[in-house]
């Protein structure tokens, strides 16, 4: 299963489930990284981690542990 | 003449609350003071670190009261700052009046997840007003909004601003009026029949068992919110002991009918929002490359990101530490030019003293914090405002994780080598709670500047100019490095430790919006100044200027001071009669002076004190000069000097180049005649100064940051222990290590 600390620079992706119920699972969903939506991987901070996401319009920063949490499906 | 016809017109005055609520990066203080100016008031609410802020503005049907509430994406209430919002919006915060109405601020250029909150808010049943925020970002874009319609299918008022150019405020007031007397303002709810029936059912289930009857949105929290607070406090009670069961119970018959919590409510309230703005929101192709995009190319780069941060970073610094002394040393003069007058026209006594080196000392304690306050505030509000400051935090985010910590904590730190005061002050840009308090307690281990000066008069008197490799490399540079390596490495196991014992649990999220880049607006940058400066004076200025007159009452009581006032009444009397600098009558008299003074101070109940304490500080080295010097410069570490000169009888006014203090210090004997200070004694002082926390200022800003005199006492005991421990080592190993 790919995730979306696999994807690379430039790729676009659908969300296919963020796995958990904790506060960090909820929080990204209320961010709107919900099923089924589009998102597209800008890029790495200098260090590797965090990265740069666009959804719904804007950017959002995540750390890689938390990335990998969102379940994803590449698109073109 | 019918004089009863010239009554004045009665204007009905009505008063009005309202809160302002928005996600962070929409510009909510810009709107704040675009409506109503300076707060009237910012402080905490009680009992949590959460900043309350209020304003007020008039118009012509009476005076409107404004909250602003914390920028927040939810009302879940999983944080802090979101369970007081919770608490404000549903007129349970005792000290804030119950709402009228709410005014929903939103990034116009960003409907879809602003709107998210907003969906939350209508379900409280108080008249909203929406605010499209940023209006001229979305006019300068190909962003397409029907507004009429936006309005309809919403059932809110909606109104564009641009609130950095205060444009749109007259309609949004206007607007707060007319939704203020708007009735049964109830919406529908965005979740489907399964979902409903549970939350009626567990309402009723409530009300059969004792509880008044409760919000829709409050039940359906208590179905979404896992480990939700409002239902542990809920089932404590004993007659709802069975709360939990029960909605555990809800979620499942839930999870199995296709609307599995918490995934429904986001899911359910997306696709409202979409559904609400189909065909009337017309967004551009996402896939463009904004200019936003470019720029972010550039700063956050692998290797160009790193370089323009740490020159920003850099630029800063340099900015607060000697930006700020020019601002300072005005102060100062301020200040001595107020002591000189007092001096022109009172006679030395009791009073005089009072004044000049009670309160007009005290004062210039609080007032030197304030250039670097503002000089970082003015940084902060720069870089947040357009937008850097989000790609600071992302950037470090990876080196500071090592820490324990997040890139938001790098600023404050860094700033915290200048001075704690600002740098803890930072600390709110931290939304995480335990991440912000772990930094707060650190923040004054940094190596601030007040440290210099013991630094500079302890090593320029007592460590030796050796130097290697031609000069290169100094001894005495490299124990002044070392002594601000110290505090850093120390602060690593600290914070360890602190995440580890006393805010225990998982890593935290960094979940965190990047706003798109554009020049920062001046007004938004002077009202955040402006902010920072009234909340340090406010609260922590009062009880550090209070800590300042203790400080020297204890050093000025209970002896008898009637021979020194004398004496300085005659060197005065003397000086205005004979300008010769020579004079040696004068010199004697100065030299009796000073003899008195240090007699005096030995007497002090500051004095009595420092004997008191000298066997706890013999193990480091020190005699009861130290001791006081010690304990006189808990308002301030710099204070220790001028203290020592006292003591030395050099007067009061000596500094770390002062030939004599190092000559005084250099040959002060123990009874059996050795020196007091070597070497070791020098690195034990130093060490100590490195790791305590002797700084009024700190502590009672930590006091105001975290809004409890808990988190000041213990950074209090724990740098002092650190401190002591430190230095009894230090002074132990060296005096082995130099025999």
């Amino acid at each position: 299963m790919l995730s979306l600390a696999d994807l690379r620079e430039g790729q676009f992706a659908t969300i296919i489930e963020v796995s958990g119920d904790d506060s960090i699972a909820v929080r990204l969903m209320e961010m709107g990284l919900t099923d089924g939506e589009r998102i597209k991987l800008i890029g790495f901070a200098p260090m590797g981690d965090p990265l740069e996401i666009m959804i719904r319009g804007y950017r959002l920063s995540l750390r890689c542990s938390e990335a990998k949490r969102i379940i994803v499906e590449l698109t073109t | 003449m019918a004089l009863a016809e010239v009554k004045p017109i009665k204007i009905p005055s009505e008063s009005l609350t309202v809160a302002l609520v928005g996600n962070p990066n929409t510009g909510k203080s810009t709107l704040f003071s675009a409506l109503c100016g300076v707060p009237t008031r910012v402080g905490n609410y009680p009992g949590v670190t959460v900043e309350k802020k209020l304003g007020r503005y008039r118009d012509d049907s009476g005076e409107v009261l404004i909250v602003d509430l914390p920028g927040t994406y939810s009302l879940s209430a999983r944080t802090m700052d979101e369970m007081v919002s919770v608490d404000v919006l549903l007129g349970r915060q005792p000290d804030v009046p119950k709402l009228d109405v709410i005014v929903a601020i939103v990034d116009a250029t960003n409907l879809e997840r602003n709107l998210y909150l907003f969906t939350q808010l209508r379900q409280l049943n108080i008249p909203l007003v929406l605010v499209l925020n940023m209006w001229d970002r979305v006019l300068a874009s190909d962003i397409q909004v029907d507004l009429a319609k936006l309005s309809e299918r919403l059932g809110v008022k909606v109104i564009c601003a641009t609130a950095s150019r205060s444009s749109g405020i007259q309609d949004i007031k206007a607007a707060i009026r007319e939704a203020a007397s708007d009735r049964d303002v109830a919406a529908a709810s965005v979740f489907p029949r399964e979902f409903q029936r549970e939350s009626a059912e567990l309402r009723d289930w409530l009300a059969a068992h004792g509880q008044p009857v409760m919000q829709e949105f409050l039940v359906e929290r208590l179905l979404l919110d896992i480990d939700g607070v409002h239902a542990q406090k809920l089932s404590k009670q004993s007659a709802l002991q069975e709360l939990p069961e029960r909605i555990g119970a809800a979620r499942d018959r839930l999870a199995s009918a296709g609307q599995r919590v918490p995934a429904v409510e986001t899911r359910c309230r997306y696709n409202w929002i979409r559904s609400q703005l189909a065909g009337i929101v017309d967004q551009p192709d996402e896939e463009v490359q904004t200019l936003s995009d470019r720029i972010d190319h550039v700063l956050t780069h692998r290797v160009w990101g790193l370089v323009i941060f740490a020159a920003i970073m850099f630029a800063i610094f340099q900015c607060i530490s000697t930006g700020a002394s020019g601002m300072m040393g005005g102060i100062e003069t301020l200040q001595s030019w107020l002591v000189g007058w007092v001096q022109h026209w009172l006679l030395p006594g009791t009073l005089r003293s009072l004044i000049d080196d009670g309160i007009i000392a005290g004062v210039g304690s609080v007032l030197i914090f304030l250039p670097q306050i503002l000089i970082l505030f003015f940084f902060i509000g720069v870089l947040e405002d357009c937008g850097y400051m989000a790609r600071a935090a992302f950037v470090m985010d990876k080196l500071m994780c090592k820490l324990g910590l997040s890139g938001k904590s790098f600023l404050p730190l860094m700033s915290s080598f200048a001075c704690a005061v600002p740098g803890i002050m930072a600390t709110r840009v931290i939304e995480n709670t335990r991440d912000r308090m772990i930094t707060i307690l650190v923040a004054p281990l940094m190596s601030c500047s007040a440290r210099l000066p013991v630094y500079i008069l302890l090593i320029y008197t007592f460590v030796p100019e050796t130097t290697w490799l031609g000069g290169w490399i100094g001894l005495q540079g490299l124990v002044l490095f070392a002594m601000h390596v110290l505090g850093m490495a120390v602060a690593v196991p600290v914070a360890w430790l602190l995440k580890r014992f006393f805010f225990p649990g998982g890593t935290s999220a960094f979940v965190m919006e990047l706003p798109s880049y554009k020049l920062p607006s001046p007004k938004v940058v002077f009202y955040r100044v402006w902010e920072r400066g009234q909340a340090f004076l406010g609260r922590a200025g009062t009880l550090i200027f209070c800590t300042a007159v203790l400080v020297w009452a204890a050093g000025y009581f209970p002896g008898d001071h009637t021979e020194v006032h004398q004496l300085a009444r005659s060197i005065e009397l003397r000086e205005s009669q004979v300008s010769n600098e020579t004079d040696s009558e004068l010199a004697t008299l100065r030299a009796e002076e000073r003899r008195l003074n240090g007699q005096l101070i030995k007497g002090s109940f500051l004095g009595q004190a420092g004997h008191a304490i000298e066997p706890a500080v013999k193990p480091l080295g020190w005699d009861w000069r130290i001791g006081v010097g010690v304990i006189a410069s808990f308002p301030a570490r710099e204070v220790i000097i001028a203290t020592l000169g006292t003591i030395y009888s050099l007067g009061g006014d000596v500094d770390e180049q002062n030939g004599s203090l190092k000559e005084a210090l250099a040959s002060s004997r123990w009874e059996d005649g050795r020196p007091v200070y070597t070497l070791p004694v020098a690195l034990s002082i130093m060490v100590f100064f490195a790791l305590c926390a002797q700084c009024a200022a700190t502590l009672m800003v930590i006091r105001r940051e975290t809004n409890s005199w808990r988190w000041p006492i213990f950074t209090f005991v724990y740098m002092t222990t650190l401190a002591y421990v430190g230095s009894f080592i230090t002074y132990n190993v060296a005096t082995w290590v130099l025999g």
